[in-house]
């Protein structure tokens, strides 16, 4: 192939199962997608139960739905998309072979992850207070039993959401010190684009969440 | 072929402790799921000695019922997510996925390392739940019994299953990647053998599945600790969680199937010396029934709140999925029409094999009718089923796996003369304990009660007889395994005469399997046709060793 104008590969990166650079990335990629489709399904389970008690206690739903702050709602997805355009700005970077690059704007997705997390932890800690958490429910309404089934999804799904953000956040300070090492250039920056797959993921999952949990019956 | 310096395998490659603990070697973390599974096994085993026992009698004269409660679930937990989900998978399938396919290893090493942690720490969690309490909800784990009355531990045991679940979900999803992109050059899809094909159907299921039954045991686990999804007192629903478990623990029994299926398809034209029949149709069935499995989940429901409309797709559904799994069983027992069938022991779990998991399966068309099950539901008849699908027919293919690849994996050839006494024990022991099962099962007699009206009795006493047969038949390859490690003769490359490319190699294998890429050139089970040239003078084992 086009061997020629390619620089040898440090022998490190080659694992020593794999015949060739292309197939090792290759692998990566599709173990990746593979490995996301896993997490459709497991997200799957909950949007489905979700849809199942949606159409069945409609209206229990949209009163549950309006004690959700649509403001701080709207920001925390602005930041989350906001912190997918750094991610891939840091993808970018890495393509471009700017090692310093690449971190700056790994720290600047992970700082976005944060606001956004610390938004989210301020509206668990009122919704405590106002004893909307299913293990600590008294708040009284007609339908509060079915409102309760609303809060347990809710707390369910985006808790497994930020688990998410955290895990991948995490992941990130690894990839943001290997960077600074120079880790990764042009050549070879798989770790770098995995991550951004898997980031744009949990996104996308909060872009459907959004949506079904904040904007129910508010048209 | 012997010589005097020592050749490297994989099993002499390193013999220290941290040489087997921090492995990325497919075939060491084989040994390593294997001995992990054996343990399970002796567990779930003892359960079922202990509710065999139990059941000699009437009375509930040995354990108390909550006692019998908590051995059945731990014996249905332990049998179904530690050893029958991971047996031939984690075991077959991590030895001979790269050796079929050309592959120095599976695509993720230190995945595969990381998925046995996973299973160790899931099942000693597990096993901790029951050591401190145990569980009495049945393997199933419905709520609200198990969210709201139980009395035992539930969130201790059900995290134990949740984090197993993962360690399925990375070998699966291994297996998915090394196929798609580890074959060696040459190695077309309809070049596979059909036990690859098996395998990456199991992988499918794995990975579509087994998120699915994750996050709906978390939801469990959540209700247990006051949240309300399948609350009934304040307008949840259980059969919700039944439909979300069942559309996981349904295609389970395929994870459990598909690989038995797989083994059977090596073993069949290996010992008649004869091409397969319908290799394109096998290779599809697999398929086909990873993906109907995924849609006959509501048969498990018949006799809930689910509409009857709901209830006649399923049951129409389900007679569908009998369809592939009759395509296969017709195209084995084609492959032995004129072949030189010999009869070794691999062989004779594979006939078993198809004897039991025909009646297994023709009995679950019985349950797929609406109108008899209502009449069958959650009685013996059920028990019995599933058994002969679950024993009869995954266990028997994993014994034969085990039979078929031990010099393989050993190095060593075990007595033949035990092996058939095994392998015709298991088969008379497993319908001795199972077939009065279905007698029972259909003259009444409810499941999960530790005592009975007096008229079961009988078969009763012929169940728990068999289970004794079945008791020594599954003991007794772990003895002349064992025995062949150190005094066994040394099994060379192709022990068997056969054809594959695993065959190929030295026996054990060396760390990196092949020197190598190996370059393919023909399709699988290449046997010359003998049988149609020479008639019935046609000898066997003497088919030349593979040249692939």
């Amino acid at each position: 192939m086009s061997d020629v104008a390619i620089p040898a590969v440090p022998e490190s990166r080659l694992q020593s199962h794999f015949a060739n650079e292309q197939q090792q990335y290759e692998t990566a990629t599709f173990g990746m997608w593979v490995f996301l489709v896993t997490e459709i399904m497991f997200f799957g389970g909950l949007f489905t139960a979700y849809l199942f008690y949606r159409i069945q206690y409609a209206d229990a739903f949209v009163h549950a739905s309006h004690h959700l702050d649509i403001v701080l709602g709207t920001f925390n997805t602005v930041v989350l998309i906001g912190s997918s355009l750094t991610m891939a700005m840091a993808v970018h970077s890495a393509r471009m072979s700017r090692s310093k690059s690449i971190a700056f704007w790994i720290a600047a997705t992970m700082l976005l992850g944060s606001i956004f997390l610390g938004v989210k932890a301020y509206e668990y800690t009122h919704k405590w207070h106002e004893g909307l958490f299913p293990a600590n429910f008294f708040y009284s309404a007609p339908d509060a039993a079915q409102q309760r089934i609303y809060f347990s999804l809710y707390f369910a799904m985006t808790g497994l959401h930020a688990t998410h953000m955290v895990i991948g956040m995490g992941i990130m300070v690894i990839i943001a010190w290997q960077a600074l090492k120079g880790a990764y250039t042009s050549r070879w920056y798989t770790p770098v684009e995995i991550m951004g797959l898997y980031w744009h993921f949990v996104d996308l999952v909060w872009i459907f969440l959004f949506p079904l949990l904040y904007l129910i019956g508010r048209h | 072929m012997e010589s005097n310096e020592r050749r490297v395998t994989y099993l002499n490659a390193g013999h220290t402790v941290k040489s087997w603990l921090l492995t990325v070697d497919h075939k060491r973390i084989c040994i390593l799921y294997m001995i992990s599974i054996t343990v399970m096994f002796v567990i779930g085993g003892l359960m079922a000695s202990a509710i065999r026992a139990e059941l000699l009698t009437p009375a509930g004269d040995l354990l108390s019922s909550d006692t019998y409660n908590k051995a059945f679930t731990l014996h249905g937990i332990v049998m179904v997510f530690f050893f029958l989900i991971p047996s031939i998978p984690a075991t077959m399938g991590n030895f001979l996925i790269p050796l079929m396919i050309g592959a120095k290893d599976v695509a993720f090493p230190k995945i595969n390392l990381l998925s046995w942690y996973v299973y160790l720490t899931g099942a000693t969690i597990a096993l901790v739940a029951t050591a401190t309490g145990g569980l009495d909800t049945g393997w199933t784990l419905y709520t609200p019994y198990s969210t709201a009355y139980a009395t035992t531990n539930v969130v201790l045991p059900a995290t134990g299953i949740f984090i197993t679940g993962f360690s399925s979900i990375l070998t699966g999803f291994n297996f998915i990647v090394t196929i798609h992109k580890m074959r060696a050059p040459g190695l077309t899809w309809f070049r596979l053998p059909l036990f690859i094909w098996a395998m990456y159907a199991t992988s499918l299921v794995m990975v579509l599945g087994t998120p699915v039954v994750a996050i709906t045991i978390l939801m469990a686990i959540l209700d247990r600790c006051g949240f309300g999804i399948f609350d009934p007192t304040a307008g949840g629903d259980p059969v919700l969680f039944q439909h979300l478990f069942w559309f996981y623990s349904h295609p389970a029994v395929y994870i459990m199937i598909l690989p038995a299926m797989g083994v059977i398809s090596e073993i069949i034209p290996a010992f008649t010396r004869k091409k397969i029949f319908g290799y394109g149709f096998i290779a599809a069935s697999s398929l086909a029934i990873a993906i109907i499995g995924f849609l006959v989940w509501g048969h498990h429901l018949f006799t809930t709140t689910q509409s009857m409309y709901a209830a006649v797709v399923f049951s129409v559904l389900t007679f569908a999925v009998a369809v592939p799994s009759a395509v296969k069983t017709f195209n084995w027992a084609a492959t032995l029409y004129k072949g030189s069938v010999s009869f070794e022991s691999p062989m004779i779990f594979a006939l078993g094999f198809m004897g039991l998991f025909l009646i297994g399966g023709l009995t679950g068309l019985f349950l797929a009718i609406l109108g008899l099950d209502m009449h069958v539901q959650d009685t013996y008849f059920v028990v019995a089923h599933f058994h002969y699908i679950m024993v009869g027919g995954a266990i028997m293919g994993y014994m034969g796996g085990l039979h078929y690849w031990w010099p393989k994996i050993s190095g060593r050839i075990y007595p033949e003369l035990p092996a058939k006494a095994a392998a015709l024990l298991i088969f008379v022991g497993f319908n001795g304990t199972f077939f009065p099962q279905f007698i029972a099962g259909y003259l009444g007699m409810p499941r999960r009660y530790h005592y009975y009206p007096p008229e079961y009795q009988v078969l009763n006493v012929l169940s728990t007889m068999g289970a004794g047969i079945l008791a020594v038949g599954y003991m007794l390859p772990f003895f002349y395994f064992m025995w062949s490690l150190r005094h066994g003769e040394e099994a060379g490359k192709n022990p068997w005469g056969v054809l594959g490319l695993e065959w190929t190699l030295d026996s054990p294998p060396h760390p990196h399997n092949f020197h190598e890429t190996p370059i393919i050139t023909s399709e699988p089970y290449d046997y010359p046709e003998m049988a149609r040239e020479f008639g019935e003078h046609a000898g066997h084992g003497t088919v030349e060793a593979a040249h692939v």
